[in-house]
C-alpha cells in the first residue's frame, strides 16, 4: 500500500491531511473511494463520469480540508461533495426530457380499489437479498428509474439524507421531494414485484 | 378510506408521520383489505431491498479502489497549487 501508515483516528487523519501528508491522502482515497464511486455511478449512470466526478471531489476536498469543520464525519463531508458534483453533472447533461413515471405507479378503478391484485410474497425480502443475482437485479431496476426520481431515492433511502437536505441538494421543495420519493418507491415496487416474492427453486417447482 | 388514499398515505405511515386521525382510518382499511396489506409489505420490502443492494456493505463495492483512480488523484493533487 505504498507505505501508507494506518490511521484509526479521524481527527489525526484530518490533521495529517492539513499538514499535506501524502500517505493520508492515499488512505482517504482508498478508504472512501469505493463507496463514492458507487453512489456517483448510481446518480449519473456512467462509470467514466463517476470516476471523473470522484477524482474531482477528492481534489476539491483536499483543497478545502482547512474549511472542514469536523461537525460532520469525514465520510459524510466527502459524500456531500461527490453527490453535489454528480447532481451538477446530471443537470448539465439533461439529454432527454424527463421520462414519465406514471406507467409505473399503481392504477385504481373508479371506485378507488387497486386495479391489480397483488400476489402475496412467499419469500421474505431478507432471504431473497441473500442471492447476489437478486441484489444485482435490484440495482439494475433502480438504475431504470427516471433521473429525477432515482436521485431522490438514492439520496433518501440509500445515502440516508433527510428530506430537507435532499430537497436543498436537488433544489426542490420539501413537499415535492416527499412526493418524488414516494413515487420512486412505488415505481421500484412495480419493477421488482415480478421478480421478488418467490425463490427460484419454488418458481421451478410451480412451473 | 379507499385503497387509492391508502396508497397516498403509505409513505407517511411507514415513517410514522401519519397524523393520528388518518392513521386510525388507515389501519382500519388495512385490517379489512388483504390487497393493501400485501402492497404495504411489498412497498416496505422494496425500500429495504434497495438499501441492501446499494448500501454501505453492498457487494457492488469493489474491495479495492481501482488502482488507476488512486494514482490519478494523487498525481493530480501534486499538480494543484498547494493551499
Amino acid at each position: 500500500m505504498g507505505g501508507a501508515t494506518p490511521v484509526d483516528d479521524e481527527a489525526s487523519l484530518i490533521a495529517q491531511l492539513r499538514a499535506g501528508d501524502e500517505s493520508a491522502y492515499e488512505q482517504v482515497v482508498r478508504t472512501y473511494g469505493g463507496r463514492l464511486l458507487a453512489v456517483t455511478r448510481r446518480i449519473v449512470g456512467s462509470e467514466e463520469d463517476a470516476r471523473d466526478i470522484v477524482q474531482d471531489a477528492f481534489l476539491n476536498a483536499f483543497k478545502s480540508v482547512d474549511r472542514f469543520e469536523g461537525n460532520s464525519k469525514l465520510s459524510t463531508w466527502l459524500h456531500r461533495i461527490a453527490v453535489n458534483a454528480a447532481l451538477m453533472k446530471l443537470r448539465t447533461r439533461k439529454r432527454k426530457p424527463e421520462q414519465s413515471i406514471e406507467s409505473l405507479l399503481p392504477a385504481f378503478l373508479d371506485d378507488g380499489h387497486h386495479e391489480e391484485r397483488f400476489k402475496s410474497w412467499e419469500e421474505p425480502v431478507d432471504i431473497a437479498m441473500e442471492r447476489a443475482e437478486t441484489r444485482q437485479l435490484v440495482r439494475a431496476k433502480i438504475d431504470e428509474l427516471p433521473d429525477g426520481y432515482r436521485t431522490v431515492l438514492v439520496l433518501r433511502d440509500i445515502e440516508g439524507l433527510d428530506t430537507e437536505e435532499t430537497a436543498n441538494m436537488l433544489g426542490l421543495s420539501v413537499n415535492a421531494t416527499k412526493i418524488r420519493l414516494h413515487r420512486a418507491r412505488q415505481a421500484l415496487r412495480t419493477l421488482l414485484a415480478p421478480h421478488l416474492g418467490t425463490s427460484p427453486a419454488a418458481g421451478e417447482a410451480a412451473s | 378510506m379507499k385503497c387509492r388514499e391508502l396508497a397516498e398515505f403509505l409513505m407517511d405511515y411507514v415513517s410514522g408521520e401519519l397524523p393520528e386521525e388518518n392513521r386510525s382510518h388507515f389501519e382500519l382499511h388495512l385490517e379489512r383489505c388483504r390487497n393493501c396489506r400485501e402492497y404495504l409489505v411489498q412497498y416496505e420490502g422494496c425500500v429495504k431491498a434497495g438499501r441492501i443492494a446499494c448500501g454501505a456493505t453492498s457487494d457492488e463495492l469493489p474491495a479495492d479502489v481501482p488502482e488507476d483512480l488512486v494514482k490519478a488523484v494523487l498525481a493530480a493533487r501534486k499538480l494543484e497549487p498547494s493551499s
